[in-house]
Parts: C-alpha cells; structure tokens; sequence
C-alpha cells in the first residue's frame, strides 16, 4: 500500500505485468474512489464552464463529455478533467484526487456574477474503472440490460434506491467504463465486478498497472507530465483548446505562446538499447549537453521496452531525434517517437 | 509462505547469502514484494566492498531497490545470464537467480547476518 492523494492505494494486487496484460486481454477493474466529482449547475453552467475550462463545453448534446483542462493565471494546468453534460444547465466534471480541493478553489473564484453552483460530490462517491475488450461483456454479467456507455457518454441510472452513473471513459486506451455509486455501496460493486470479470478472464487491477497502461497510450499524468508551470500547449494538448468559442481563464498567455513560439514540448521517447527502466527525474541528454528531465517513464509490458515522455525544447520535439537518458551516472541511447507508444486493436 | 532456505544468512533489506559459496541474492519474499524484475545491474568482478555498501541494483516495473553486500570480501562471480532474464530472480531466487559471488574477508561477520529462523520472524 502506498499513499495517494490522501488515500492508502495498492501498486498492485497479483502483480504490475500480470494486471497490465489482463486489461489489453480482456478485462481489470480498478478501485478509482480517490477521484473528485464536482456537479456544476444553473442557468450559467455553461457560460461558467466555458469561462473556466479550455475546451467547449456548448459543443457537448446530452449525455456527451469532452477532455478539457482548468488552467492557472499563467496558462499552466491545475487540472485536466473530464466534463459530461447531463442536462442544458446541469454538467458532471471527474477530477484528479490529488486536485480536488485546489479545483474547487479555483472554480469558485471564477464564478463571479454568474449563475452556478458548484457541488462538490467527491466524498459522497465512491468508483471503479472497468477497462479492457471485455469491458461490455462484464457489465453485462453485473448489470444485466445496463446500456454500455460509448466512448465519451455518461449514463445515470437508478437501480435498487441507488444512483448510479456509467462514463464511457478511462485512462488505458482500451474500450472501458467508469462506474460511480454512493461511497457506502462501492466496496460491493468492487466485489461484484471482480468476480465478473475473473469469470471473463479478468482480474482487479491497481495503480501500478494504471500507470504502465496509460504511459503506453502517451497520457499524461498530472502531477508528472502536466505542471502549474506548463501550458496545455506544451503539454501536446492543444487539440482541448478551443480557440472560437470566446475567452477563459489563461487564454491570453496561450495565444501569447502561440504566437511566439513554444518554449518546450512534451515528447514521447524509446530507448534503443537495453536498459534500466527510464524514471521520472533522470536527466535527458542531446549531443551530450542536457536537455531536459524525464516526467514519467518505465519498462512498457506490452513492448518490453522502455518508454517516457519529456519536456524537451521545441527544435528536439520532434519524431527520430537521438537522445541519451542518464540512469545512475551512465547513459543509455534513446530516440524521440510518436505517441502514442501502444495503440491496442478494435478501439 | 516465502521460502527461505536454513542454510542461508539474511540481511533485514532481503539479502542472502550462502556462507559456503559466497552467493549472493535477493529473497523469495523480496523478489515476491517487488514481482516482475526486469533489469539488475551487476558489480564489477574484482570489486572490493564493505558489509553494507550498495552493490547492485535491482529494477522491477514499480520501483528501483539497491542490493547491499550482506559481508565485505571481493567480488569474483557475476551472474551474466540476468543480462537476457532478469525473470530468473522471481522464478529461482536462491538458485539461477543468484546476482554475485563474493569471496568474504571478515568470517566474523556472518555472526551479525539473521539466519533463517530470525529471518522468519523478521518478514512475518
């Protein structure tokens, strides 16, 4: 057990790889009550979120969610979240735990005039992350007739007095679901999942595997790959930046940046020879002058290669350049790649 | 259960060492905690070292984990075989999974090891 974000968290159940390889097979279920849950709503909710988030919450119909990013005064990310809408003026946002209090901060002091709440449901919500390609064929064994949640939908239903709520999402690049229920039901659920998913070749799975999984996929974690002191422009998420839809908090540094160039550039790297596993920190060296450090790295189960992503200047940030990451005073030959690393069949 | 062998000596970091061979490696409950070795980095043969000095290193997905020498003496042995299957510390570690051998200056030193009993008490 590890702390997490206030949390006592296992790295692992039966073991990093083997958890790894049961979510790209068929399917593992991760305990995810550690996220936050804001409900935002009133007749403002969506001129609030579009002030507030880079992405375009008035693109979103009902039942729709979207990637987006709640930045600070300097254009850095606090947070990259997701928000559904449930209703016109009614919207559901998942948070990183480690970021629920500073979220709800900087939410509520760009609030101003308008006319919106914020709820924070965080402790009051318990969750899991079913992922994998037997992901459907799980809540069909649990909740049988539950419509699976496409990608990037949410579906809130009503079962046995509890309110339950389906996100199509997850953080491991397989087709999956989120699952959020009232905190003093989830440990069941847990039990209940599992044993679905063991009959369909599954098995839990914990923060280890969660990590390996989404550094495959070249997500970033926050915290590690994204930082008060980066834009989403570095951060390689411009693609959640909505130019059109008028402004929000950071605009003004990013087109700034825009126009003038950006400073660095998160890439993804592969090492080209054997190697210790890359970790966040260890210095990355180009024609042997040092370049920058790793935010997140490690041995990939599935390619039995290490990977990573780093900040880099933008001339490097670029696919093919030959990099050096030193592990423990040696350096070890690595090349700049596209992300994502892994991309898994049939999603 | 982890198994652990009454003919070796611990160290309380999960060490052992054979006192007749001079092997060295990791425990079983060692390697069990850390699953899925994926890269050991060896001493150098003909290293002199100190009981206690960091010699290897160990890399599992999750974590880095330093290996401390459980007695002083050379290093005369290294098992080159973890270069292509570092697995072999999960699945034999107190067989094919051996890291060094060392060739122990301070006998008196194995006195201060935990043997198996102590070792027992010490992961239970």
């Amino acid at each position: 057990m590890v702390p997490f974000a206030g949390w006592e968290m296992p790295v692992q159940y039966s073991g990093i790889v083997d958890e790894h390889k049961a979510v790209r097979a068929t399917a593992g279920v991760f305990d995810i009550s550690h996220m936050g849950q804001f409900l935002v709503h009133g007749i403002d909710a969506e001129k609030f979120l579009n002030l507030a988030l880079t992405n375009n919450v008035a693109a979103l119909g009902m039942g729709e969610g979207q990637y987006t990013l709640l930045l600070n005064d300097k254009g850095g990310v606090i947070d990259d979240l997701i928000a559904y809408r449930l209703a016109p003026d009614r919207f559901y946002l998942v948070v990183n735990a480690s970021m629920i209090d500073e979220d709800r901060e900087r939410l509520l002091s760009l609030v101003g005039e308008l006319a919106v709440k914020l709820e924070d449901l965080s402790a009051g919500t318990g969750g899991l992350a079913i992922q994998g390609p037997k992901s459907a064929e799980v809540l069909a064994r649990v909740l049988p007739g539950t419509v699976f949640p496409a990608r990037n939908t949410i579906h809130v239903i009503q079962h046995a007095g509890q309110t339950l709520t389906l996100c199509g999402t997850g953080y491991t690049g397989e087709k999956g679901f989120e699952f959020f229920s009232p905190a003093e039901h989830i440990t069941t659920w847990f039990e209940q999942f599992v044993e679905a998913a063991r009959a369909e070749g599954g098995m839990p799975a914990a923060l280890g595997a969660r990590d390996t999984l989404r550094l495959e996929m070249g997500y970033p974690l926050n915290g590690n790959d994204l930082s008060p002191e980066k834009t989403p422009l570095e951060a390689g998420l411009g693609f959640f930046v909505n130019w059109e839809k008028g402004d929000f908090a950071g605009k003004a540094v990013l087109a700034n940046q825009k126009a003038s160039g950006l400073p660095s550039k998160l890439v993804g790297f592969k090492m080209t020879v054997t190697s210790p596993p890359p970790r966040a920190h260890y210095a990355v060296l180009h024609d042997g002058e040092v370049v920058g450090e790793v935010c997140s790295g490690g041995l990939s189960p599935t390619l039995a290669q290490g990977i990573g992503m780093a900040y880099l200047p933008a001339a490097l940030a670029k696919p093919g350049v030959l990099i050096e990451i030193e592990i423990r005073g040696r350096r070890f030959a690595a090349e700049t790649v596209k992300k994502p690393f892994y991309q898994p069949p049939n999603t | 259960m982890s198994k652990v062998p009454d003919q070796l000596r611990y160290r309380e970091s999960h060490e052992w060492i054979d006192p007749t061979s001079g092997a060295v490696g990791i425990t079983d409950h060692a390697q069990h905690e850390l699953t899925d070795v994926v890269y050991v980095e060896l001493p150098k043969i003909g290293a002199v070292i100190k009981a206690g000095d960091q010699v290897a290193v160990v890399e599992s997905v999750k974590a880095a984990s330093d290996i401390y020498s459980p007695v002083s003496g050379e290093v005369v042995a290294v098992n080159d075989e973890l270069a292509d299957d570092p697995s072999l510390l999960n699945t034999d570690p107190y067989g094919e999974g051996w890291i060094f051998e060392l060739k122990p200056s301070e006998p008196a030193e194995f006195k201060v090891l935990l043997d198996a009993p102590a070792y027992r008490q010490h992961i239970a």
